[in-house]
């Protein structure tokens, strides 16, 4: 087994690393802390921190990715690696990665959707729905035996994760002074993320929780590998955006005259041009370049994630322009307020302006601005993988989920798991972090009742 | 009775623990051809009251308790549709902000026909001429009446807001500040208007002011508020000749004014208390001078004190007496006299300004070619000493504001050339012009948008001294703002919070450290007390005569209010489309005038006529 370390996954770690870093160089600040404080206090903060938090967790172990060494073909050679990479979280998710059908099967189903030739006990074919391979396999009678299984198994899995969440409740969650709406709000949280972590722990090895796909891998497994991508797309495209959005947009409206000029010039160009072609053209150019150069690429998960960087990088040099604008006017009408007056009157630096009069006062508008980006990155890229100019079609993400769900969907009867699980999975997803800036946008903004 | 009669009005946001009560048990009555004026300071509960009249209150406040009767009936009872009828109907309602109160994309046929149709139910060609004529009664031409909002001035604006009121034929005219947010000649027309209006209309009128001589100018009967309660009410030459409730004798005590140079002001020390205070006693106990034990247990009830003189005071009349017949010396403070003014000092003056002008260019067309100039400031000399006050008059549009900027070179100035304790400034650029910042600051005039709301109150105050005096440290930069914060009157733990947690006057006197923290030598004051209440008006007042003596300022005081300025300054610099029209002596100029702009303005001033109207205020 050899580490790989991926470009996005080096990123991440960086970001993760610059983010510890800070917080650890920062721990002593009251006035920095007290707002996150505040943020953890409250009921709405601290749940959806949670949920977030798991999330991350996900993405991060999907994000530590090796290679199998193959057994030796002689011995004395060269250790030779296998050409596909994994994930830690593949390792914990074996089962669900090995447990590949047919085809279709509904969730929690013991037999395919779709009917074959199957030859019954007495030696005669017959059109049915064969036994699922893994599914349900180790039930004797799948009539029967359903219900009681599936009820003790989920029982069992409740009860695991509701022992787990008490013995974790018991070492860390009874220090004193821990009473706040937020605490138990947490613990709430906790407790459910348990229940359903070992919900899922008793009941996906032997079932198909959200059933499978048209090649029959488990969509479970899916779903939780296309959480990296999606965190990837949304991070990672709005920290490649941000800084064009904030620099420009402010300087556009403090500065003005000339440089309003250019910049306006700039971003209306960029509007102009239709946003999904110009995306579309960027990374068709970039797809052939990473497809005349195979060379550059050992795997083909580092091309799927060339590709995913590619991504982000062209949404994110074209996405500034909305945020941009929006900081434009609020810095256009900052910069008349007495108090960036009397900076300059005090002749305080442009730059120092910039940074400590004029981005705290719009840092509101950037967070809800982020938030609402990063879930429309989410969304974009599955119309992106749609049209087919998203992200590698080999790598698991929603969009490539939904885009597979999309045909199925005029099955009768209808095929909606895939959806479905995409939808839940991004719903969470995007809903925890709208409502996780909520909150920090309220502890941050000084005018907020405490 | 005819008229409004107001009685027991109380209006309460319903709150979990507690209640906010704005508006607690107010009664007034406006016969016809009537006016009330509803005096007090801001937050007192003038405001809601109107609005609850008018059963237009803000989401989640009720009215509690009281009755609101129009000839007899009570408009609280009415069901919102037949209160629609009444609305602008027999009871109508102009409000502060000319505008924002115009619809922008209506033109004013429009506005007024809106009026019409709804309560005359006029249309058509029978609406216009009736509009017309509605034009005709506030002196507008009937010309204006294909005329939108933008193209008509403030006070055209407020005479077509008028108009649109007046379509109703109310019975009962509320005005809310009708003329803050108006020049004082523009005002003085204004008031003129609808006094002329009350008489030939018979209207009774409701005036909500915080301007006791728009009070004394305009009303019969004055009631003076506090919050949320009446405390004093009396006919106006009875209440201005001898006041009785110590909140309105201290707010006769602080105005500033010609006659009471050099003299330290009274002063209401304190604020206005919130809308969800609980008070066991009389709500004005804790800022009263003349306060004593039975006043903090026991709430007083109004009482008759003479005909028509109703008064919630436990003070007896006599007990009031003595001070009512020498203000200002009731307590020690009002008589410590500030050093008379710096005689005139040979010295060269601080700032010497000579034929400064500001023109900004009017661009057009696709080339955004020059097609012509405003010329905001054009050539204006003046000259200011240390330890004197300029007053900068003029009214809104006159440059005054440019003219400050222009010498903090914030805006650079076309022409012209000014001097900094004799240093040419126009040569200045870069890291020079920076260093010389220092020497001159300004305080503006909105508290709120002055200071940064994101930084607390220390690092506002330390900003100039890091940008200008980078050779002090952080520990004497922090002495230094603890000694300024203690200096203008703040608690030392103010320099850790945030600036929304203080109220205007004191946002006010910290934007005042944060100008000295760096030494200058001049400061601008750009109305700094025009968004004020007059009790805290007269401690910033003091506040800056006070530093002006302790550290020998100069200040160029930008203005429109006479009062101040007879108050405050030396030499006085009136202001006019960019030019100063006239200059002088604040004593010879303000009681002869040579121009006559200057006496229009000074004419304009409301409370011109108190020689007339009453015996003048005590004191």
């Amino acid at each position: 087994m050899k580490p790989v370390i991926l470009w996005s996954d080096a990123l991440l770690f960086l970001m993760l690393a610059v983010i510890l870093l800070l917080v650890w160089l920062l721990r002593d600040q009251e006035s920095l802390r007290a707002p996150w404080r505040r943020v953890m206090r409250g009921r709405m903060g601290a749940a959806s921190a949670v949920i977030l938090a798991v999330y991350v967790g996900i993405g991060l172990l999907d994000s530590l990715h090796y290679v199998e060494r193959l057994p030796d073909a002689e011995p004395g050679q060269a250790a030779q690696y296998s050409g596909e990479v994994r994930s830690a979280l593949d390792a914990l998710l074996t089962p669900l990665r090995e447990q590949v059908e047919k085809t279709y099967s509904a969730p929690f189903a013991t037999h395919l959707y779709v009917k074959e030739a199957v030859t019954g006990p007495d030696g005669v074919d017959i059109r049915d729905y064969p036994r699922l391979r893994h599914g349900g396999a180790h039930l004797v009678d799948p009539v029967a035996g359903f219900w009681p299984d599936v009820t003790w198994r989920g029982l069992l899995g409740l009860l695991g994760g509701g022992v787990a969440w008490g013995l974790l409740w018991l070492t860390l969650g009874r220090s004193p002074g821990s009473a706040s709406p937020g605490r138990s709000a947490m613990w709430t949280t906790l407790l459910a993320m348990f229940c359903v972590t070992g919900l899922l722990v008793a009941l996906a090895p032997h079932y198909h929780v959200f059933g499978t796909d048209k090649v029959g891998q488990d969509v479970l497994y899916l779903s939780l590998k296309s959480i990296r991508t999606g965190l990837m797309i949304g991070t990672l495209t709005t920290l490649i955006m941000l800084p064009f959005a904030l620099t420009l947009g402010i300087a556009a409206g403090y500065f003005g005259g000339f440089i309003d000029d250019v910049i306006q010039y700039l971003y209306t160009t960029l509007n102009s041009i239709p946003g999904v072609l110009l995306i579309a053209a960027a990374v068709l150019v970039v797809q052939v370049q990473i497809e005349t150069h195979p060379q550059w690429f050992e795997t083909a998960a580092a091309r799927g994630d060339a590709r995913l960087l590619a991504l982000c990088a062209i949404l994110g040099l074209t996405g500034w322009t909305g945020l941009a604008r929006l900081l434009r006017g609020e810095a256009l009408k900052l910069r008349e307020l007495e108090f960036v007056q009397a900076a300059r009157a005090f002749g305080v630096r442009h730059a120092r302006i910039l940074a400590r009069h004029l981005l705290p006062n719009v840092m509101h508008l950037v967070l809800i601005a982020l938030v609402i980006d990063f879930s429309g990155l989410v969304l974009a890229e599955a119309v992106l993988s749609y049209v087919g100019v998203g992200v590698d079609p080999g790598m698991n993400s929603f969009g490539n989920m939904i885009n597979g769900a999309r045909l199925e969907l005029a099955r009768e009867p209808v095929v909606w798991w895939q959806l479905a699980a995409a939808f839940v999975f991004m719903f969470a997803l995007v809903l925890s972090a709208n409502l996780f800036a909520d909150s920090v946008r309220e502890a941050l903004d000084p005018k907020a009742k405490k | 009775m005819k008229g409004l009669v107001v009685d027991n009005l109380r209006v309460e946001f319903p709150g979990g623990e507690r209640s906010l009560v704005p508006v607690d048990g107010v009664s007034f009555a406006i016969g016809a051809n009537e006016c009330v004026a509803l005096l007090g300071e801001s937050g007192c509960g003038k405001s809601m009251t109107a609005l609850a009249l008018m059963r237009l209150l803000p989401e989640g406040a009720r009215v509690a308790a009281g009755h609101a009767r129009l000839d007899g009936q009570d408009l609280l009872d009415l069901s919102e549709q037949a209160m629609r009828a009444v609305r602008g109907g027999r009871l109508a309602m102009i409000f502060q902000e000319p505008m924002t109160s115009l619809n922008p994309v209506m033109t004013v046929a429009e506005q007024i026909g809106e009026a019409l149709a709804m309560h005359r139910r006029l249309t058509g060609a029978a609406a216009r001429r009736a509009a017309a004529e509605l034009l005709k009664a506030v002196d507008l031409p009937p010309e204006r009446l294909d005329a939108y909002p933008f193209q008509l001035s403030g006070g055209q604006r407020q005479r077509v807001l008028i108009a649109m009121m007046l379509a109703g034929e109310p019975e009962v005219l509320i005005a809310d500040e009708p003329t803050t947010a108006l020049d004082v000649t523009v005002q003085a027309q204004i008031l003129g208007l609808l006094d002329q209006l009350r008489r030939q209309r018979g209207m009774g009128l409701l005036l909500i002011t915080h301007d006791l001589d728009v009070a004394r100018d305009m009303a019969d009967r004055v009631a003076v508020m506090y919050a949320g309660e009446i405390v004093e009410s009396a006919p106006r030459d009875r209440l201005y000749a001898s006041p009785r409730h110590p909140y309105t004798r201290k707010l006769f005590a602080v105005l500033p004014r010609l006659d009471r140079r050099g003299e330290r002001l009274d002063s209401l020390p304190g604020r206005v208390p919130p809308a969800d205070a609980v008070f066991p006693g009389c709500r004005f106990a804790e800022r009263c001078p003349n306060v004593f034990a039975r006043c903090r247990t026991e709430a007083p009830a109004a009482r008759e004190v003479a005909p028509g003189h109703w008064l919630r005071c436990h003070l007896e009349p006599e007990e009031g007496r003595p001070a009512a017949a020498n203000p200002g010396s009731g307590d020690v403070v009002a008589s410590v006299l500030t050093p008379a003014p710096t005689p005139p000092s040979v010295e060269s003056p601080v700032l010497e300004v000579r034929d400064l002008a500001v023109h900004f260019p009017i661009r057009k067309g696709l080339l955004r070619r020059v097609a012509g100039r405003i010329k905001a400031v054009d050539g204006v000399s003046l000259s200011i000493r240390s330890g004197e006050t300029l007053a900068l008059v003029g009214e809104s549009g006159c440059g005054k504001t440019t003219l400050a900027r222009a010498v903090l070179r914030l805006i650079e100035p076309t022409a012209g050339e000014s001097w900094l304790d004799g240093e040419a400034l126009g040569p200045l650029r870069g890291e020079a012009l920076r260093r010389k910042r220092a020497k001159m600051q300004i305080v503006f005039q909105d508290p709120f948008s002055s200071l940064n709301p994101r930084l607390r109150v220390g690092e506002i105050v330390e900003e100039g001294m890091a940008a200008l005096l980078p050779e002090l440290d952080a520990r004497t930069r922090r002495d230094r703002a603890r000694s300024l914060i203690d200096q203008v009157g703040l608690p030392l733990d103010a320099l850790d919070r945030y600036p929304h947690e203080f109220s205007g006057g004191q946002r006010q006197r910290i934007a005042i450290a944060r100008a000295l923290a760096v030494e200058p030598r001049l400061l601008i004051l750009d109305e700094p007390t025009s968004a004020l209440d007059v009790s805290v008006q007269a401690q910033i007042l003091n506040l800056l005569a006070d530093l002006q003596v302790r550290h020998g300022l100069a200040y160029l005081f930008i203005t429109h209010n006479l009062s101040v300025v007879g108050y405050l300054a030396s030499q006085v610099a009136v202001m006019r489309a960019g030019r100063i029209v006239e200059t002088g002596e604040t004593r010879t100029l303000l009681t002869n005038p040579r121009e006559d702009y200057t006496r229009t303005l000074l004419e304009s001033a409301p409370g011109r006529n108190r020689t007339r109207a009453g015996t003048g205020v005590a004191g």
